[in-house]
């Protein structure tokens, strides 16, 4: 009797956990969905019918007008620059830094790692950051954008564990075979943790190809804005100038939501395959410093 | 050498420590090599402008920087907690974190608690790629895919609504509703991201717990608030705590992107008042007290919170 009373409320149990996350899933599956179907419905049938989610004619029309629309083209190259560039200096700066903190005999090793984690409680502020890229004379170049974001403490420090959780034994004996401290860095230690490299080679893209804030901040020239900016352009801005300015060139429904998936795919499609790395990676060292 | 040792011990010994440690230094020189980028960067991208805080202190003029300004004291200060202005930043920036604290912490918890009951592995592996997905969206497509999705018009919620004979709702202009969509759209975009680490801690959890729970006679409800919850509570305060130092610091892009002339009285921040005042119309020595002010309690926050949770006998985060 006791026995079947748990069961019932075990049951009760398992039909809870998966009925909320199947809602979950629709909850973020749905607005995924409503894009994909609605990029490809004619604006006829966007603004004529009423609730729908799929079209009853299909067409590619917004992703042909987009392919021709040269600020989207632009912006896109933009975007890939910002996001190649932008990524090899994080992870080059990131994991130089990381290593050589790694090494516990290494002299002034506290004070470098309690500056790196002070950064992360305590900033300047806006301004000051803003008036030092200034100073520098970076406006309006995407130096700004690299140098202001090169690296990202929390990844360094993560990946600071990552190195010193190898075996040192592998070190020493390269040392005793005669490697130098970068031949072993390279060689040994990158090949090593490539798991963590590609991770934070992901985490890293992801911060640059969504990049806006900064591309406001400190791009001036509208030739130079990545695709965010346009983005905002296309979907944020056209929709609440609408009435003050009738003039402004005003994109269909179908191409705002087909700029948003050719966007969004170079990450989409990638991520499913670096989940299982950062599955574990990120437990290592990361809730403590 | 022998003969130094046996003449003056004294010198010989100061002269191989100095050697040992002259050594100790010359075998760190590559790593120093290699730590110097990244210091310069930390150097330069992030202390300098801390000690350029002292603007703040300042009438900054650009012209004459920073040696040629006047020194004011403390009146930028005065003029911020004087100014009309600073109680509607206040309220919005600590009741949208406030939101974000109880609704928004909680929810990557609930998905984390929730896949880790799962027992099918490919339905695991499908709900944690699926609800990853929104983390890889910029905060301009989520803000964008908001707007055209509740679009007053024709956007498809309010066709739905008015489908079903209901009054359409005006989502993105109506300031009744932009604290909800602030953080319902967080809890979208970064609850399955944030729960990668409750997950993480839930996997190190030990399993003789649990068939301990078990021979006890716990059902699945009592194993999660006896085993489980305790388990991971460390996690839980230190990130908890973590998220307290950001109480000011509540996401400038997201809110910039959703503000507009319409809303600005609810969603008007510290951050985006910054970068109007500041960056637009070039107000810097005042912007920068604004943003000390924002920093400092930030800091104040993070510090007493870490001290009460480690007086309660938790382990804080430093």
């Amino acid at each position: 009797m006791k026995a079947l009373r748990y069961r019932g409320s075990d049951l009760l149990f398992v039909v809870c956990v998966y009925s909320f996350l199947l809602l979950s899933l629709l909850v973020v599956g749905l607005p995924f969905f409503y894009v994909i179907t609605s990029s490809f419905t004619t604006e006829h049938e966007y603004l004529s019918r009423g609730f729908f989610l799929i079209p009853r004619e299909w067409t590619i029309e917004a992703y042909g007008y987009l392919l021709h629309n040269r600020n989207f083209l632009q912006a896109f190259e933009n975007s890939i620059m910002i996001t190649f560039f932008g990524t090899l200096i994080n992870i080059v700066l990131t994991s130089l830094m990381a290593y050589g903190l790694s090494k516990s005999w290494l002299k002034g090793r506290r004070l470098l790692n309690f500056m790196v984690l002070f950064s992360m409680i305590f900033a300047g502020g806006l301004i000051p950051t803003y008036l030092v890229t200034r100073e520098l004379g970076l406006l309006n170049s995407y130096w700004a954008l690299f140098l202001n974001s090169a690296i990202a403490p929390f990844n360094l420090i993560v990946m600071r564990s990552f190195f010193q959780a190898i075996p040192t034994e592998l070190e020493e004996a390269a040392k005793i075979d005669g490697s130098s401290e970068y031949r072993i860095f390279v060689q040994i230690m990158l090949p090593l943790s490539l798991p963590a490299l590609a991770t934070f080679t992901l985490f890293y893209a992801v911060f640059n190809w969504n990049t806006y804030f900064y591309a406001i901040l400190f791009l001036n020239n509208s030739s130079d804005w990545p695709l965010q900016v346009f983005l905002r352009q296309m979907l944020i801005e056209s929709d609440q100038s609408m009435e003050a300015d009738a003039g402004m060139f005003q994109y269909t429904p179908a191409v705002k939501m087909a700029a948003v998936l050719v966007s969004s795919a170079p990450l989409l499609v990638v991520y499913p395959f670096l989940q299982k790395y950062f599955n574990k990676g990120m437990l290592l060292g990361s809730v403590k410093g | 050498m022998q003969q130094q040792r046996f003449s003056n011990p004294v010198l010989f010994v100061k002269n191989r420590i100095k050697q040992a440690s002259w050594t100790h230094w010359k075998r760190g020189i590559p790593l120093y090599v290699m730590i110097l980028p990244g210091l310069l960067y930390f150097l330069i991208f992030r202390y300098l402008p801390m000690g350029g805080i002292i603007i703040a202190f300042q009438d900054f003029n650009p012209f004459s920087g920073h040696s040629g300004s006047e020194w004011v004291g403390l009146a930028q200060f005065e003029r911020l907690f004087s100014d009309v202005d600073f109680w509607p930043l206040l309220k919005n920036t600590l009741l949208l974190s406030a939101l974000n604290l109880f609704l928004f912490f909680p929810a990557p918890i609930a998905l984390a608690l929730a896949i880790n009951e799962v027992r099918l592995r490919w339905f695991r592996k499908a709900v944690q790629t699926a609800l990853y997905m929104p983390h890889f969206l910029s905060w301009v497509v989520v803000v964008g895919m908001t707007i055209t999705l509740f679009a007053t018009q024709d956007g498809t919620v309010n066709k739905l609504l008015a489908s079903l004979g209901l009054n359409r709702i005006e989502v993105m202009t109506d300031p009744a509703y932009f604290r909800y969509v602030y953080v319902l759209q967080n809890i979208w975009k970064e609850a399955g991201w944030n729960a990668i680490i409750f997950l993480a801690a839930l996997a190190a959890v030990n399993p003789a717990l649990y068939e301990a729970g078990v021979m006890d006679g716990a059902s699945r409800w009592q194993l999660i608030w006896h085993v489980t919850l305790p388990a991971i509570r460390s996690t839980i305060i230190v990130l908890f705590i973590l998220r307290l130092g950001d109480v000011l610091d509540i996401g400038f892009e997201h809110i910039y992107l959703l503000q507009n002339s319409l809303n600005l009285q609810v969603s008007d921040v510290f951050d985006t008042y910054v970068y109007r005042t500041g960056v637009l119309q070039g107000e810097f020595s005042y912007t920068t007290a604004v943003g000390l002010f924002k920093s400092v309690v930030g800091l104040i926050l993070i510090a007493s919170s870490n001290y009460l949770f480690r007086k309660f006998g938790e382990e804080g985060v430093y």
